[in-house]
């Protein structure tokens, strides 16, 4: 339990670091910045307290918001996907009874891995360009840069998890 | 009361989220505000630590550019010395502009909204609202100050408006800009009457009491107009928003004065 409390709070500053030092930094095509910091989201455990999950998302977004002067647009986005994290997953596994508490992104099938990962990975980028531009005229750009970046996301989270996960 | 405490007790998890995503959005709402000084920023020690770390690392990268700027730079101001005549009469010379030395810390530009990061507070005389520059010209606005770091509002964002105007005329626009391109920007609001071509230098208008006359901006890339009425003018900047280092804080000695008579005006 305490040792498990303690990967947290080192992922969480892991991911706060990494997110902020190396891949706002990245600027693919002179403007692309993947958001590789909701990985946290996906990969805490569903059987721990729901409540303390909420504060942590968006307590992390609030972080990111610190040092990229966005408001509070990271943290309102991740708090979102947090609380539909759960209604999500169980959509797409098509069964409200599975077994959550030995949930691993690596059990399921990449198939639906790779849903659950795409589907929150575009709800959140969604809300952060659409709160970002504010503005409905420039829904275009709104639209182009959520597709862009989420699949850059996408990409370099699955390289994440078959780099630092072990298959089960 | 009981139902009360029942119901509050069933759907606490939909009414801890619903409160804490109201507090996410009060604060981007007001980070909208460009008066109200904010909360979260990244001008707080923590951050401002941090980046200040990773900017001396990174620094080593862009010096040699950066010297040759800075060298160029004094070549001119030392031409423009020597024109000068040697004795300067302290009774008639009054200065209306105060110049601070400052650094970027952190940069954006990939943002709709970009606020740049620079490593000097209120302990060195920084105050909301006053001109940041270098030598090739305009970069932003000061906003949220703290004791060591201060915010700057790029001109790379929606809620910057500068005053500007070609340099052969008087007739003044705002400058502003569609996310679109970090390196051009768009004047807006210029009047009909006001004669220009491509290629001509777009200088600030001095209309404000944050921007002296006459900071370089860019050159107007194309336009197109509709029935007398301008449509947009594209402006290409002179600074190459992507690669800054060293730059100016330029305050204004007499902007309290100027706004006390505004406000007097207004009564």
């Amino acid at each position: 339990m305490n040792n498990n409390t303690t990967k947290h709070i080192i992922w969480f500053v892991l991911f706060v670091l990494l997110q902020v030092l190396i891949f706002n930094n990245i600027k693919l095509f002179g403007y692309i910045n993947p958001y590789i910091y909701i990985a946290f989201v996906f990969f805490y455990p569903l059987k721990k307290e729901k409540t303390t999950f909420l504060f942590l998302s968006f307590l992390l977004g609030l972080c990111i918001d610190f040092f990229s002067d966005t408001g509070g647009i990271n943290a309102s986005a991740t708090l979102f996907i947090a609380y539909f994290r759960l209604p999500i997953l169980s959509a797409i596994l098509r069964k409200n009874d599975f077994d959550f508490l030995l949930f691993n992104i690596r059990s399921i099938s990449f198939g639906k891995s790779l849903l659950y990962v795409l589907s929150l990975t575009f709800i959140h980028h969604l809300i952060i360009f659409a709160l970002e531009y504010f503005n409905l005229n420039e829904f275009g750009s709104i639209i182009n840069k959520t597709i862009i970046t989420t699949i850059l996301t996408v990409f370099l989270i699955f390289i994440g998890i078959i780099l630092f996960t072990k298959k089960r | 009361m009981r139902q009360i405490i029942k119901f509050l007790e069933k759907y606490r998890y939909f009414l801890l989220f619903i409160i804490l995503e109201f507090i996410a959005l009060s604060f981007t709402i007001q980070s909208h505000s460009y008066h109200r000084s904010k909360f979260v920023n990244s001008a707080n020690s923590i951050t401002g630590g941090i980046y200040g770390k990773l900017n001396s690392i990174n620094e080593f990268w862009s010096l040699k550019s950066e010297n040759q700027r800075l060298l160029e730079e004094n070549t001119r101001l030392k031409n423009i010395l020597s024109l000068e005549p040697i004795e300067i009469d302290s009774t008639k010379y009054t200065s209306r502009y105060r110049y601070f030395s400052a650094k970027i810390i952190k940069n954006d530009y990939t943002k709709r909204n970009n606020y740049l990061l620079i490593n000097k507070g209120s302990k060195n005389g920084v105050k909301p609202e006053m001109a940041v520059v270098n030598s090739k010209g305009i970069i932003g606005v000061t906003k949220s100050v703290s004791n060591h770091n201060t915010t700057v509002i790029s001109i790379l964002n929606k809620y910057s408006q500068v005053n500007a105007k070609p340099k052969n005329t008087n007739h003044f626009g705002t400058l502003s800009w569609n996310g679109k391109d970090y390196k051009t920007v768009q004047l807006l609001d210029l009047p009909r009457q006001a004669q220009f071509k491509v290629g001509d230098t777009i200088i600030t208008g001095g209309k404000s009491t944050i921007f002296p006359e006459g900071i370089l901006i860019g050159t107007i890339k194309d336009f197109e107009k509709n029935d007398n009425v301008y449509n947009f003018i594209n402006i290409t900047l002179f600074n190459d928003m992507s690669s800054l280092s060293n730059v100016n804080i330029i305050a204004n000695i007499q902007r309290k004065e100027i706004q006390e008579l505004e406000n007097t005006n207004n009564e």
